[in-house]
């Protein structure tokens, strides 16, 4: 290939060599990019293995991971140190945990190894995490529910896996955190506003009356169906050297500029809000409620669709994390629907690509919010369901936060996350202040300089401005058929 | 042990296999499709719902018309390449072992998986990729040729890439076992060489042809992920339909098109095979 190569750029005229070194440099970095692209062949959504491994063999702090057997020696020792320190240290009997072991499940930007590894060596027991994409995830819990310890659910996930009574509740009271949940979760309001309810809000799938309630139910309770862990804002991601304007609304996602240039994310649920987000800022629909839309609604906006495609205005559809990364960093497409990390991900690589901040403005934009919570499965008793209880509070205790932090995702506690973080890196992730030293992430590579401010601002921005959330509409079949016709147009 | 005992014997574990692993599953799929669901369940049932569902929708004939589309162009050019491929390696390659081996180099790229010889065409064929690249330097294009990439070309490329060698080795097979004197006496009655093939190899190819073309259009017929990854998502198949259902835990409905999908794919093997009879055609070459 090099070869051949050679032999394409020795075509150009000698004033022209400048040039070759860079030209080189780039076709290597397109090879190399497409080529890590879609190592991961899992169709759902996910990062690649191998991206993954590589960020497992490091931990956050750069340490070395932890032997088993010094993990397992500590383990008494921490189980002495109960009640101390930040960790939530475990409250029950080190020896009687040791052989314990969790199984928590769900997708990779959940549910991580490095932060599984972190929990047993703090814990002293074992935490195995696999990962499998979102709709793999679901069947698994659906229907070997005694193969997973703790199912790691978005809301839509929980609502269903609540009617199926394949989890118990998690007792409020246990949550030593709880008071400190921010209450986008726990009150369905943040910064005195109410969050949109537009899709399965957090809080909509919050509560449950009993531990055996296969209902869930308004208002708060003391009973919760899955705990938070993790969450963003999604938006869309450009190319400012391409652009060379600033991108702050939806429609933007369809302007007639950008034909060719386009890519929308082809999860059908999630990908038709994307598209209903651009409609509305467009001002050509509007929605009753984007996340459970009504026939007609599903209509339009497929339809609306499919003249795009027919215009020839979407260049590509993407479905991994890393097919949305590469897709940007080879140049195929200029803005597209896209997430926070993955557009660090194109920043690493040296590309300027940036976050659009597309705060509501006039009942229209925002974003496309989604969080992950854990859940307790059913089958759970005893000290099994005692430790899931550390487990669960493990992730409250701050180390989690402030991993997650550093690739662009939120804690439902900043408050403990805050401690693991340096003033800078919370200033940076959480407030939105320009930097004051370089930026990590979480395994050390060096993502931003001194000086540079977040995308989309402070958390409370982001937030405030959230227009809906993840969903499955009632009408989900028909607007997953639809979904397909607007693919095979 | 009597001759009939040694045959149950011998037939039984391949029979053990394919029941628990394909009639099983399969018949679990044919139960699935006849259930009821709602939001939050599958309930055990026995209606046509889902069937009636899956035939009375445009968006199933759409699927079908694109997915049998690309196996029909596919077919025809694995075919293309499969026979020539096959018939230089078996005919004008004179020493068996160089054949042989030249054979085994066809394979070589089949110790990688799909999914790598897949991807291994976007770098050649992005916006920035290696051919684009080439014309632009040559001047011969000034802006990249975007139907390389993401589009239906892009699509049959990798089908044919990946799919060739399945034409090629039943083909090779059936070539081999050609009485060369044929060809002298072809020679001999006057025939040119473009009638020898027409009228003595491929005739006597027919069922490494019909082997060959089940292989490939099953094939095609059953992916979702080369069309996904090549067309840049901008084509569904049949099979992507059913993944999107399964997602959203639609199972009855997914059954129900994969059962519709065996009845059409079995019904395209079974015209395939009553145009040639294979099995007379093995035993008379015997």
């Amino acid at each position: 290939m090099q070869f051949l190569y050679r032999a394409a750029i020795d075509l150009e005229s000698p004033k022209q060599n400048a040039r070759r070194a860079s030209d080189a440099q780039n076709f290597t970095r397109v090879v190399r990019t497409w080529t890590l692209a879609l190592c991961s062949h899992q169709p759902g959504v996910q990062m690649s293995k191998r991206e993954t491994r590589r960020r497992n063999t490091i931990n956050a702090s750069g340490h070395t991971p932890v032997s088993r057997r010094k993990l397992l020696k500590g383990a008494a020792a921490l189980g002495a140190a109960a009640g101390a320190g930040v960790i939530g240290a475990p409250t029950i009997w080190a020896q009687e945990i040791k052989d314990i072991e969790l199984r928590h499940i769900g997708v990779s930007y959940s549910v991580v190894k490095a932060v599984g590894d972190q929990a047993a060596k703090d814990l002293g027991f074992k935490v195995s995490m696999q990962n499998l994409d979102t709709s793999a995830a679901i069947t698994r819990f659906v229907t070997q529910p005694e193969s997973v310890d703790i199912p790691d659910l978005e809301g839509w996930q929980t609502k269903v896996a609540v009617a199926r009574g394949i989890l118990q509740g998690i007792e409020v009271k246990r949550i030593k955190e709880f008071d400190n949940i921010l209450p986008i979760f726990t009150k369905g309001e943040y910064e005195g506003k109410k969050v949109s309810r537009q899709g399965i809000s957090p809080y909509e799938a919050m509560y449950v009356e009993s531990k055996e309630s296969t209902k869930i139910v308004e208002g708060v309770h003391d009973w919760m169906t899955f705990l938070p862990q993790v969450y963003n804002a999604d938006s869309m991601g450009y190319r400012p050297d391409l652009i060379g304007r600033k991108i702050t609304e939806w429609k933007e996602l369809f302007n007639p500029e950008f034909k060719g240039k386009a890519a929308i994310l082809d999860v059908p649920n999630i990908g038709i809000m994307d598209a209903a987000l651009a409609l509305e800022s467009r001002g050509d629909v509007t929605y009753n409620n984007k996340g459970n839309m009504s026939r007609a609604e599903i209509d339009k906006t497929i339809d609306a669709l499919i003249a795009l495609k027919k215009q020839g205005h979407f260049r590509a559809t993407w479905t991994t994390f890393d097919q949305s990364v590469e897709l940007m960093a080879a140049g195929e497409i200029t803005i597209q629907s896209m997430w926070s990390p993955a557009v660090a991900a194109v920043r690493v690589k040296g590309i300027p690509c940036v976050y659009a901040p597309v705060n509501a403005k006039g009942g229209k934009e925002g974003y496309r919010g989604w969080c992950n919570g854990m859940g307790l499965a059913r089958h759970l008793t005893g000290k099994k369901l005692d430790a899931a209880y550390e487990y669960l509070n493990w992730y409250y205790s701050g180390w989690q936060g402030a991993f997650v932090a550093r690739y662009g995702y939120y804690s439902p506690v900043p408050k403990t996350a805050a401690k693991f973080m340096t003033g800078n890196e919370y200033g940076y992730w959480y407030d939105g202040k320009p930097a004051t030293e370089e930026i990590k992430d979480p395994y050390g590579v060096i993502m931003e300089k001194p000086g540079a401010v977040r995308d989309g601002g402070s958390i409370v921005d982001r937030f405030t401005n959230i227009s809906c959330w993840n969903t499955v509409m009632d009408e989900n079949q028909y607007m997953s058929k639809r979904w397909n016709e607007f693919k095979s147009a | 042990m009597s001759a009939r005992a040694r045959v149950v014997l011998q037939v039984l574990p391949l029979t053990a296999v394919l029941l628990a692993f394909f009639v099983v599953p399969i018949l679990f799929v044919l139960a699935v499709s006849f259930f009821h669901y709602d939001d939050f369940g599958v309930v055990p049932a026995f209606s046509f719902e889902n069937y009636a569902d899956v035939l009375s929708e445009h968006l199933t004939l759409d699927l079908y018309l694109s997915t049998v589309r690309f196996a029909a162009i596919v077919w025809f050019f694995t075919l293309l390449i499969g026979f020539w491929v096959a018939y230089f390696l078996v005919f004008h390659v004179r020493n068996q072992l160089v054949a042989i081996g030249l054979f085994l180099v066809c394979t070589v790229p089949f110790w990688t998986s799909n999914i790598i010889r897949m991807i291994s065409w976007l770098p050649l064929l992005g916006k920035e990729g290696l051919i684009n690249r080439l014309l632009i330097n040559m001047h011969l294009i000034n802006r990249p040729l975007e139907f390389l990439l993401f589009s239906d070309f892009a699509v049959v490329v990798c089908y044919v890439h990946l799919f060739t060698i399945f034409m090629i080795v039943p083909l090779f097979n059936s070539m081999s076992r050609i009485d060369r004197a044929l060809f002298e006496a072809a020679m001999d009655a006057g025939m040119s060489r473009l009638q020898t093939v027409l009228f003595v190899v491929v005739p006597l190819v027919k069922s490494g042809i019909v082997l060959g073309s089940i292989f490939v259009i099953t094939l095609v017929m059953g992916d979702f992920y080369v069309v996904k990854v090549m067309s840049g998502g901008g084509h569904a198949s049949v099979v992507s339909a059913m993944f999107d259902d399964i997602s959203v835990l639609l199972f009855p409905h997914a059954a129900a098109n994969a059962v519709f999908l065996i009845i059409i794919v079995l019904m395209m093997v079974g015209l395939i095979l009553r145009a040639v009879d294979v099995r007379k055609e093995l035993v008379d070459q015997r």
